[in-house]
């Protein structure tokens, strides 16, 4: 259906006019003859002859109208969480997202800006920034936050040589009831760096002399509030570090990680106004205690005045980045997910004090709600008896595997199964999103499956 | 600048803050109350902003406003690539069927998604030369780290274990010695010689046993293509070193070249410079990686692979191991993917020749005005020196903050290191003739300025929403969120 578009060029000679590219044929000679030559080729000219202009085995082509019908017939062979009722969870997750954020997010002034190093072009996004820090300070009960990183599982596995940094020790203790994602990517970063990773029961973990941190997350990968109080405790008397992930959702409603004294706070930001999008984009929160600020990794912008005196905001403390320290520096990061930290900074306004706490104790009823229901369910039972928030595991009577393909055929999509961590184990979340409707529609569906 | 608006941004959310005010109205709790924790587990105060929609509508429109960008201003920021971003991405990226799908949902119902980022990895394979493909690094920096740990895991499988030694260009990114570093690599700078190439005596010089790889950006930050680069792959090949390949500045090599041709063994792209994806004041971009078929056991894992009609994700052989929470930044691939089927074969190659034409247009009509330290065919940027200038008393950075003046965003300043007063200009395929030429006759008009009136430039901007900022200031007195008792 390309083939016969006049302007296609054929083997990839001529021109092509796209609609992306203003230069006509036209222009093009005009730039040529200033340059005193006669085609473009010839700026290629530094490009070895035996390797310039290799065949591109590349489709043809496509106009806007072509494209949409292309991704439109993709998307339709998946399944969207919107499309019937949805209980999966386990570090991305189903809420409700604001008509705003997507409106000004997409504002070209936002999201076809650059990194605002070029302070007097960028206030916009440097105040947004600044917002970002003091919001996620305030959601999390710590003292300093960076512009972001890149998702939930980078930025725990930054904080974790962070400690090491901090402590001048060589040792990391992940707790069992982290994410096995988050255990898999804190193991990639530490592999080069003569960093051992240990894995501990947080009900006893062995922390020793050599222990740079403890890495908890709140609530845990499997929904259950750990008792961050002695936990922190324990790891301070070992003079390490105490790591914490943090559910922003969960912060509208429980203590704070900065309350029990944790040293450094992490998160996904993707709960905050960011769609689920098949893992990504997301943003890495990132905040820690005023004492280790110079050993933190990426971006800060800093609250100042310009040269009359007016307020303004810049990058700062910038020594600590790969573009002043290179390969001294405390990171080699670079992005930090700006457009989705101003997501998440419309969305805490938005839902804003009140709105914050009524999401949490909405996923918070729903869920126990749900989880009260299924265990009442012959066959079903709730094998960890802990306080949770929205996320919890089923013991189910066969595979869960098996049980969410049954439950897809009833178009609800069911938990993970994490029967290597829980024997039968379904981890389930409910959250705001899930009416009451859906969850009875989920023990109805349950209660026919053995 | 355009100052679209009167909305008030000065006062923080917080400061702007009304009791009782709320920006969501949310559903009722409908399913019965159930008994909540301890009540020592539950939080006091939360400390957000209580604002409504109008206001916040009104605030971020307004902090909008205080930006540059591509769609407001020419933003000719070198080794940037800051090309139009298409608004059909983001569309496609936003709808339902891509941006609501749950990463750990079955493949059976995500089989759109996987056949994108199949033909993906098929595409950046094809594009590089490198035909193994992991989509799952979430920028351009986190490629490099990817790539390097695949460089080391390599070497090690091979019992390998002196190769500690990576060298790196001195006008290399910064990102790029910090990545090694985080690899755990020794960094070892290399020189480049008089014609802006790789020196290839201090390349031979490193290139020993202990010699891990070297790691090039092609064509340079110079925006040079390194005419010694196969030279270069095969000394580092010789000493059983491997050579990594630094994708910022693909936008000039597209279809008229392809790096695994010319030796490199592992490269990362940057979807956000290359294809197009939004910059987003600071991401989200993309940094995939790809390499030869020898080192594609060692990716990071996930890759997507095809199994008869259907896909799914795998985890290579040998792999380096997760690099990232799920499978990559998906919004941002199925971005570059709709960009690349828009483009097709012969719009591929039309970016590069359009972009690097547009390159040495401007720079041979600012040649003689500023300084060329490095006078020959560019790629897709030029590097210009304001020695000139300095000579006269202003700067490259009053040049670049008066540049804001005329409404155009600033040069890259100040880098490459080796370039004295260094001001760096991608102009890319995406501006029109007419906007070059109004940069040039602006790049020239400041010159003159310079004689006339160097503190017009010298105290430049005038026109932006702040003056110059006391950033020492902000470092020594840090000032990084705001609290109640530091207001008035």
């Amino acid at each position: 259906m390309t083939a016969t578009r006049p302007n296609t060029p054929i083997a990839n000679e001529g021109h092509f006019q796209s609609h992306y590219i203003p230069s006509t044929v036209d222009e093009q000679s005009e730039m040529l003859s200033a340059l005193g030559i006669d085609n473009i080729d010839q700026l290629f000219a530094d490009i070895p002859v035996e390797f310039r202009n290799p065949h591109l085995d590349l489709p043809a082509p496509l106009s806007e109208l072509e494209i949409q019908q292309e991704l439109g017939r993709m998307a339709s062979k998946n399944r969207a969480m919107g499309s019937g009722p949805s209980f999966l969870g386990a570090g991305s997750y189903n809420h409700f997202i604001p008509s705003i954020i997507k409106s000004l997010i997409t504002r070209g002034e936002f999201i076809t800006a650059y990194t605002p190093y070029q302070a007097e072009a960028s206030q916009g996004t440097l105040q947004v920034i600044y917002e970002f820090q003091t919001l996620i300070c305030n959601l999390y009960g710590m003292e300093v936050a960076n512009a972001g990183m890149y998702d939930g599982a980078t930025s725990l596995a930054e904080a974790a040589l962070m400690a090491c940094r901090v402590t001048k020790r060589e040792k990391v203790a992940l707790a069992d009831s982290i994410s096995p994602a988050y255990i898999d990517v804190i193991r990639t970063y530490c592999q080069s760096q003569d960093i051992a990773v240990e894995i501990v029961d947080p009900s006893n973990p062995a922390l020793g002399e050599e222990t740079a941190c403890l890495v908890l997350q709140y609530p845990n990968y499997f929904g259950y509030i750990e008792d961050l109080e002695a936990l922190v405790d324990a790891t301070h008397v070992q003079g390490a570090l105490a790591v914490v992930s943090c559910d922003p959702t969960a912060m509208g409603m429980l203590q704070t990680p900065g309350h029990y004294g944790a040293d450094i706070v992490t998160g996904d930001g993707q709960p905050l106004g960011i769609p689920v999008s098949y893992g990504g984009p997301y943003v890495g929160l990132f905040a820690t205690k005023q004492e280790y600020i110079r050993q933190m990794p990426s971006r800060l912008s800093g609250r100042t005045i310009d040269k009359n005196g007016k307020t303004g905001y810049v990058l700062t403390l910038q020594t600590r980045e790969q573009h002043i320290r290179r390969e001294r520096a405390t990171s080699n990061i670079c992005t930090n997910e700006a457009l989705y930290a101003l997501a998440s900074t419309i969305y805490m306004a938005a839902m804003g004090k009140q709105g914050m706490k009524q999401v949490a104790e909405l996923c918070y009823h729903k869920s126990h709600y749900a989880a009260a229901q299924i265990a009442s369910l012959p066959g079903y039972s709730l094998p960890i008896d802990k306080p949770f928030f929205q996320e919890f595991v089923v013991q189910c009577p066969s595979s869960p595997t098996d049980i969410n393909k049954k439950l897809i055929d009833l178009n609800i999509l069911g938990g993970l199964d994490v029967s290597e961590k829980i024997p039968d184990g379904m981890l389930l979340c409910v959250t705001e999103m899930n009416s009451k409707d859906d969850i009875d529609a989920l023990v109805a569906a349950l209660s026919e499956l053995k | 600048m355009q100052q679209g608006g009167n909305r008030q941004t000065e006062k923080l959310m917080l400061e702007r803050s009304v009791p009782g005010r709320v920006g969501v109205v949310l559903p009722d709790l409908d399913v019965p109350a159930q008994p909540l924790p301890n009540n020592a587990l539950l939080r006091d105060d939360l400390a957000l902003p209580e604002l409504s929609e109008p206001e916040l509508v009104q605030y971020f429109t307004g902090l909008s406003l205080k930006n540059f960008s591509i769609d407001t201003h020419f933003y000719p920021l070198g080794s940037c690539t800051m090309k139009y971003n298409p608004k059909i991405n983001d569309e496609v990226a936003f709808s339902p069927g891509f941006a609501s799908i749950h990463p750990m949902q079955p493949a059976e119902h995500s089989q759109g998604a996987l056949e994108l980022l199949h033909k993906l990895q098929g595409f950046l394979g094809e594009i590089t030369g490198l035909p193994a493909v992991s989509l799952a690094t979430l920028a351009g920096a986190h490629g490099e780290l990817g790539g390097m740990l695949m460089i080391r895991a390599h070497h090690l499988a091979n019992g390998d274990t002196t190769r500690t030694k990576v060298a790196i260009p001195d006008s290399a990114h910064g990102t790029n010695p910090a990545s090694a570093a985080m690899a755990g690599f020794d960094v070892v700078e290399l020189a480049s010689d008089e014609q802006g190439n790789v020196d290839l005596n201090a390349l031979r010089a490193v290139s020993g046993p202990d010699l891990a790889g070297v790691m090039i950006t092609l064509p340079s930050t110079l925006g040079l293509f390194d005419t010694h680069i196969v030279e270069v792959c095969n000394i580092v090949h010789e000493a059983g070193g491997l050579v990594y390949g630094d994708g910022a500045n693909m936008n000039a090599l597209l279809g008229r070249v392809k790096l695994g041709d010319l030796g490199f063994d592992v490269a990362h792209l940057n979807l956000h410079k290359t294809f197009s994806t939004p910059h987003g004041g600071g991401g989200p971009g993309a940094g995939p990686v790809c390499c030869t078929n020898q080192l594609a056991p060692y990716l990071a894992a996930p890759i997507v692979s095809q199994n008869g009609d259907s896909y799914e994700f795998s985890t290579p052989a040998k792999s380096i191991g997760k690099l990232s929470g799920f499978h990559g930044n998906f919004g941002v691939l199925v971005r570059a993917y709709t960009y690349i089927r828009t483009l097709g074969d012969a719009g591929i190659k039309s970016i590069s020749g359009n972009a690097v034409l547009s390159a040495n247009y401007m720079m041979n009509a600012l040649r003689g005005v500023y300084h060329l330290p490095f006078d020959r065919t560019c790629m897709h940027e030029a590097v210009f020196s304001a020695d000139f200038q300095k000579e006269r008393g202003s700067s490259g950075l009053e040049i670049a903050k008066r540049l804001l003046d005329y409404g155009f965003h600033a040069p890259t300043m100040y880098f490459p290191l080796i370039v004295h007063e260094a001001l760096m200009i991608e102009p890319t395929e995406s501006e029109t003739k007419e906007t070059i030429d109004a940069f040039i006759q602006a790049l020239i008009d400041i010159d003159q300025e310079v004689t006339d009136d160097k503190d017009l430039v010298n105290n430049a901007p005038h026109t932006t929403p702040v003056a110059r900022l006391d950033e020492a200031k902000a470092a020594r007195q840090p000032d990084l969120r705001w609290q109640p008792e530091a207001a008035d």
